[in-house]
């Protein structure tokens, strides 16, 4: 743990502003990811598998928690996680796009959880040594269970990936279609900028060319080839989504939206 | 209802309480045995501060737990303690004590097996010798259980079925 501590800045509204936004994107990827792979409770190709998923989306929407329930204190406006996750619309939500896709078939749901994973590998890695405490705890935890979610989607990506042909092309299938949101995963704006500036945040520079690694080694075992990279259209982390967002939500928040305030 | 004492007394008869509270999943392990009471102090102001981690960040239990505390502290007579969330070093099954692993065994869980910094623990599954049967011909069905602490497995030799609490 860092030797260094970070007190909110009351001086500064902006820092203030762009530490609450950073530590919501980063709440808002897990807990719209964990709200997808929920979605397979019940329809998993095997009991196994659908145990497997519902404990990364337990995993991650109790990173979720954590982080929202922060972000909440960053915020200063007296939101807390259920105020966040249940009454907010989908251009307040600042999750990456990728996370928001539909499940597709379960090839198509391992490659997205597959990117993810390595993808939060790295933040959290990086995090950990924090001049936020708070957030280093968070990614300290986080990690650990970050670690056996892509033992599992890598897993499975090999397996499918060198299977059957059927499963081979599904999963190259599933790689081209979503590969054009991975560009937005380390595309650095003001809000990473102004953090790695504060040392709250590592630079996303230094995080890419790792994460491409551990991509060509994983689709290089899975026989799969990493298609061309893409220009960068895609603004989830700014509120900017696709149109699956707003579907996924409608479900997620029904139960508040009908009855506001309602508790078990 | 019970006069709390002062002093490292007090901090005693807490840690007495505590180790009654079981775990809601695994009631044969109380929340002590499982290391997810990280400490009980007193500050210079005489108010009692109890720590609580959860293992996993999405356990539900985490939640029964707090609740679980709470009321074994207001009943002990001890409502002006403090329960706070402690995050940082993240829980670990390294924090079992070896009576907790041999409650488990007891209970027909298999216990940890390897130390978490082991290198053969990232891509293989652990050698598990069956709760029940003692037989080291076992393999696992999935990494995945009924909590989010527990693996399935199987024994080849009796054919039981059992949950074996994974090494994280």
């Amino acid at each position: 743990m860092s030797a260094r501590t970070y007190a909110p800045n009351e001086r500064d509204p902006a820092q203030q502003e762009a530490h609450f936004r950073y530590v919501l994107r980063l709440g808002d990827t897990s807990l719209v990811l964990g709200q997808r792979l929920g979605e397979w409770v019940g329809h998993a190709p095997a009991l196994e598998e659908d145990l497997g998923l519902a404990n990364l989306a337990l995993d991650l929407i109790g990173q979720a928690r954590l982080l929202l329930t922060y972000a909440g204190e960053l915020e200063g406006r007296g939101r807390d996680e259920d105020a966040l996750a249940f009454l907010r619309d989908a251009p307040e939500f600042a999750n990456l796009t990728l996370a928001e896709q539909p499940n597709g078939d379960f090839g198509h749901t391992i490659v997205r959880q597959w990117l993810l994973d390595a993808w939060q590998l790295e933040i959290y890695e990086g995090l950990r040594v924090s001049a936020d405490t708070r957030l280093g705890a968070i990614a300290a935890k986080a990690i650990k269970e970050t670690r056996y979610h892509h033992r599992f989607s890598s897993g499975w990506l090999i397996r499918l990936g060198d299977g059957t042909q059927e499963s081979h092309d599904r999963v190259q299938a599933a790689l081209d279609s979503l590969w054009r949101f991975t560009a937005e995963l380390f595309a650095a704006d003001d809000v990473d900028e102004r953090m790695k500036a504060a040392a709250i945040a590592p630079a996303l520079t230094e995080l890419a060319p790792r994460w491409s690694a551990r991509i060509d080694e994983d689709l290089r075992a899975a026989t799969l080839k990493r298609p061309a990279a893409q220009p960068y259209p895609w603004h989830g982390r700014r509120g900017v989504h696709t149109e699956h967002l707003g579907h996924m939500l409608t479900e997620m928040q029904h139960l508040q939206r009908t009855y506001p305030g309602v508790r078990w | 209802m019970i006069e709390p004492e002062a002093g490292p007394g007090r901090e005693q008869l807490i840690w007495a309480l505590l180790a009654g509270v079981p775990d809601p999943e695994i009631p044969v392990l109380s929340i002590v045995d499982l290391g997810i009471v990280r400490h009980v102090r007193q500050d210079a102001d005489g108010r009692l501060h109890v720590g609580i981690t959860p293992t996993y960040s999405g356990c539900p239990a985490t939640e029964v737990i707090r609740i679980a505390v709470r009321a074994a502290l207001d009943a002990g007579g001890h409502a002006d303690a403090v329960l706070e969330q402690v995050l940082s070093p993240p829980w670990s099954s390294e924090w079992l004590t070896s009576a907790a692993r041999a409650k488990l065994k007891a209970f027909g869980i298999a216990p940890p097996e390897e130390p978490v910094s082991s290198p053969r623990r990232l891509w293989h599954a652990p050698l598990v010798p069956c709760p029940r049967c003692g037989s080291r011909a076992t393999e696992r069905v999935s990494e995945f259980g009924s909590t989010p602490c527990k693996a399935h497995y199987r024994c080849g030799a009796c054919q039981e079925p059992f949950d074996y609490f994974k090494c994280f």
